[in-house]
């Protein structure tokens, strides 16, 4: 009798089989999404010592019930936050900031180290509102370190942070880490929230 | 002898398929891979709002979850005011920082400082409940927080 070879299986179905869990996954892949704002909140202290702070340093924002915008006792849209929010941080009024290319005027604040912005939101306040405002207030910090970066190291300073993450980054991590620290320095970030 | 000759068609022979399966089980592969199998069934809705001057939390297991929304279509039976969720249940402020106790417990010691809290808030919450929760991560002292948000322009598309 002649040596019969085995029958091959057909593997026409395996593409089929393949595609019943391939759509599965699809469907059931959900993409988490982990970036977001970062803040700190203050810590709890029982100290009653009140700072004095000169009227003209802080800039106060206001979000009523109605998700309407108060800047500084006058009303005003979103887009035009983030403008006003610069023009306050870099007045260097004092004329100690060397770096600042505001104004100079005696009646907005003195230097972005004294300037504070203060925030202040109601019950009410829908979560959108808030996460926008506080978004366009860390955007003007964020474009004024930027500046500054470029005109002392000719890089922006949200590369700069994206680098010190970057473990295959291959600079020296040392120095960039003074860099950065130093541009925080200079446009510290000082967002204080009224409970 | 020529009477069973094979009729020669002048079709074209089929494309093989046989590298299909092969295609296929990569797209596989990749999803397989890529998925993240969720940690929380959500109980209520969470649409995230959006924001452009984002940063990555990056190390995933620092982070502690705090979602907030409405009670979901399903949920009905617990109101339509926004509602705190921690792990699985829906709760209450003041439960916040016995959950912040057990995370924290949960981690090594030395981690401990590094932990995130961060806020899945549904856009449409109102800023009270927000207050409410920072407030109590103050108490306990946490007070690293990350707002959760989409990339995307605040101003809507």
């Amino acid at each position: 009798m002649a040596k019969r070879a085995a029958p091959e299986v057909n593997a026409g179905s395996m593409a089929d089989i393949a595609f019943l869990l391939l759509i599965f996954f699809l469907v059931t892949t959900t993409i988490e999404v982990d970036s977001g704002i970062n803040r700190k909140l203050p810590p709890m202290e029982e100290s009653d010592e009140d700072v004095v702070i000169k009227q003209k340093n802080i800039f106060t924002v206001l979000l009523n019930g109605k998700d309407q915008l108060l800047v500084e006792d006058e009303l005003m849209e979103l887009k035009d936050l983030r403008a006003a929010a610069k023009e306050f941080l870099d007045n260097g009024g004092d004329g100690s900031c060397s770096y600042c290319k505001g104004k100079k005027d005696p009646k907005s604040s003195d230097n972005p180290d004294k300037a504070i912005i203060s925030l202040k939101n109601e019950r009410e306040t829908t979560y959108k509102t808030y996460i926008a405002v506080q978004n366009e207030l860390v955007a003007a910090y964020n474009e004024l370190r930027d500046r500054r970066a470029q005109e002392l190291y000719r890089k922006s300073f949200t590369e700069m942070q994206a680098n010190y993450k970057d473990v295959n980054w291959p600079g020296n991590k040392d120095k960039l880490k003074e860099k950065i620290d130093q541009i925080k320095l200079e446009y510290p970030q000082k967002l204080s929230e009224v409970q | 002898m020529s009477k069973f000759k094979k009729k020669k068609s002048g079709a074209l022979p089929a494309i093989s398929t046989a590298s299909l399966p092969d295609i296929v089980f990569m797209l596989l592969f990749f999803f397989m891979v890529a998925t993240v199998m969720r940690e929380n069934t959500l109980m209520i809705e969470n649409n995230l709002p959006f924001a452009d001057q984002v940063e990555k939390l990056d190390k995933k297991d620092l982070v502690m979850y705090i979602y907030a929304g409405k009670p979901s279509e399903n949920f009905k039976q617990y109101g339509t005011e926004a509602r705190i969720q921690l792990n699985d249940k829906l709760a209450d402020v003041s439960d916040i920082a016995a959950f912040i106790a057990a995370e924290r417990a949960a981690k090594r010691e030395e981690l401990v400082p590094f932990l995130t809290t961060a806020l899945k808030v549904d856009s449409d919450a109102n800023m009270g409940l927000i207050g409410d929760i920072k407030q109590e991560l103050r108490k306990v002292n946490a007070l690293k927080i990350n707002y959760t948000t989409k990339k995307g322009s605040v101003f809507g598309r």
